[in-house]
């Protein structure tokens, strides 16, 4: 299979399949272990200086936003990251934290681009953006999940996406078609919330799945984050309801409002205020860092920060919430 | 009504619900798209199959959504599922339709959410392709909504983030892209353009129709590159007063786009 064309981007974290194998039979437990634990002891132990990080869902939905402000208050650097984001990555960005983007979207949805990725890649703090579809990017975790070292798909092709991306081109063997083969993307770390999960790593998602699905099985290490921490039982009682089961877990947080200020579908609404907080303070660098100061880096853990905002504003947004009524 | 009720953003609005077929799918990006969906939903396209990528399908539009993944955007769904079902729905065929935005078009329809300037050293750095690009390679129609100047109507764009028709007929089908695909429509917040597509056609963007109030000399003179302008123009019929209330209302109420 000849290719006809490859992409000039860097391959960020080049996948061994091989070696995955080999983690997940040495390195990951098939015992039911109690794995809960708080933030700063999960992002302590897994999340290391210069690894491959990825979040899901993405920043102003379903997203790990505690564990987020915990990489912050560590101070993990050098972050390689798989960049489908909000304010999870606009925040890293801000605090300096990222060495390197595998892209697909860094922006603020309804309020435009993100002031915080612009100075990080025109100020040149970003090593390299390396371009991607979001399905390119889903696929790449899934031809992980499916230990796999790449997936054929049809987009990317013809365009400036696939130049400046790590994808290749080849004819298919079978029908002689063109297509974009994606390779593998296995994560360091995977951080994900969730709405429950017992404290081994059961974890059920409600509302739509994202990626969760594929990023929950390409990751060498994963921390969940969980609305509530369930017994045993109640999973066993809807275990159709498992999207992650316990051992592709090793961090099981309780981390209630733990998506704020984005939303938790059937939970709570996104807080709009909080997120235009971060909209505007992001402008400019010294905005961002007092909005850091004051979010993150004044305050000891999620609790506090859950004290700050307020019991009436996330009883107010609770109200709001999504119904299934 | 006359032409100073209404901006020209909300008439593009208007403009752009009008496309959107009833009973078709359709991928519907972040921004207008999702007002000009919602407001086609509630006016001429009740059965309407919204999807949104990161899973919601067949939602009712209750509130205006300002995420492609939040909860508005599977609300009374008829399914929630993930990106990689929605992504493989739209590349085994079965998604028709896709509305998307840009901060750049070409005469073929290709667009820019990636770079303006050198990629690896940008002027601007834009959020990127998100599911643009695969919106642009996989519905079987794209439509996009811009806003219309000379620096977004360019004679080449920085960065072919989401293939139109590339460099011209035939060459979609030649780098493996799906056959018959592409885009069909630009709508503008000076008119309504298309693509000169059938078969020996040049696949150049094309002017159908301008909007109240503009001529085409307006429209020419804010495109960066040579449009096809056919004898035959039509106008827009302005936003009817159920359209204006429905978008004032109901769809955006808190003024986030209008």
């Amino acid at each position: 299979m000849d290719v006809l064309e490859s992409g000039r981007g860097e391959l960020i974290q080049p996948p061994d399949l091989d070696a995955f194998r080999e983690w997940n039979r040495t390195q990951k437990s098939r015992k039911l272990i109690d794995k809960l634990m708080t933030e700063k002891e999960a992002v302590s132990r897994f999340v290391f200086d210069g690894c491959y990080i990825g979040t899901e869902l993405y920043g102003t939905v379903r997203c790990p936003m505690s564990l987020v402000r915990e990489v912050i208050r560590q101070k993990k650097k050098d972050l390689r990251i798989l960049g489908q984001g909000v304010l999870e990555l606009d925040l890293w960005l801000a605090a300096g934290l990222i060495k390197k983007i595998d892209l697909t979207y860094i922006g603020l949805e309804v309020y435009g681009t993100s002031a915080a990725f612009r100075r990080a890649v025109e100020g040149g703090q970003i090593e390299t953006c390396v371009e991607w579809s979001n399905a390119a990017i889903t696929m790449r975790l899934k031809a992980a999940a499916m230990g796999i070292p790449f997936l054929p798909i049809r987009s990317m092709l013809g365009t400036d996406t696939l130049t400046y991306s790590a994808a290749k081109v080849v004819e298919d063997p079978f029908t002689g078609m063109k297509v974009c083969l994606v390779p593998a993307l296995i994560l360091d770390v995977g951080l994900m919330h969730v709405h429950r999960a017992d404290r081994y790593g059961n974890a059920q998602v409600e509302g739509i799945s994202g990626f969760a699905f594929e990023m929950g099985r390409a990751c060498k290490r994963l921390i969940i984050s969980a609305e509530e921490i369930i017994p045993t039982e109640e999973i066993r009682q809807y275990p159709d309801r498992t999207m992650i089961p316990y051992y592709l877990v090793d961090a099981v947080v309780h981390a209630p409002f733990g998506s704020h200020p984005g939303d938790m579908a059937y939970v709570h609404e996104r807080d709009e205020p909080g997120i235009r907080e971060w909209v505007e303070a992001s402008k400019t660098a010294e905005g961002a860092r007092a909005y850091l100061e004051k979010y993150v880096d004044n305050l000891a853990d999620h609790e506090q920060y859950l004290a700050l905002v307020g019991k009436e504003r996330l009883d107010r947004l609770v109200a709001e919430r999504e119904k299934r009524t | 009504m006359d032409e100073q009720s209404y901006s020209r953003t909300e008439l593009m609005i208007c403009v752009a619900a009008r496309l959107f077929e009833d009973g078709t799918t359709t991928f519907i990006g972040t921004g207008i798209p999702m007002l000009a969906g919602m407001l086609a939903v509630k006016t001429t396209a009740p059965n309407l199959m919204p999807i949104f990528e990161f899973g919601g399908m067949g939602a009712i539009f209750d509130k205006l959504p300002t995420a492609v993944g939040g909860a508005r955007t599977f609300h009374k769904a008829l399914c929630a599922t993930g990106i990689t079902d929605t992504m493989e729905t739209a590349q085994r065929g079965f998604i028709d339709y896709g509305f998307i935005g840009g901060a750049q078009i070409d005469p073929y329809g290709n667009l820019n959410s990636t770079t303006i300037g050198d990629h690896d050293h940008p002027k601007a750095r834009l959020p990127g392709s998100g599911g643009g690009n695969d919106v642009g390679s996989l519905c079987w129609m794209t439509v996009a909504i811009m806003q219309h100047d000379k620096r977004r109507f360019v004679p080449q764009v920085d960065f072919i983030t989401t293939p139109g028709y590339l460099t011209g007929p035939g060459k979609r089908e030649a780098m493996g892209l799906p056959p018959r695909s592409g885009p069909i429509y630009v709508v503008s917040t000076l008119a309504l353009l298309d693509f000169d597509r059938l078969p020996g056609g040049t696949c150049r963007m094309r002017l159908v129709a301008t909007h109240p109030g503009v001529t085409v000399e307006e429209v020419v003179a804010n495109t960066g590159f040579e449009l096809i302008i056919p004898v035959k123009i039509s106008e827009n019929p302005p936003p009817s007063e159920v359209e204006l209330k429905l978008l004032r209302e109901e769809i955006d109420p808190e003024k986030l786009y209008i």
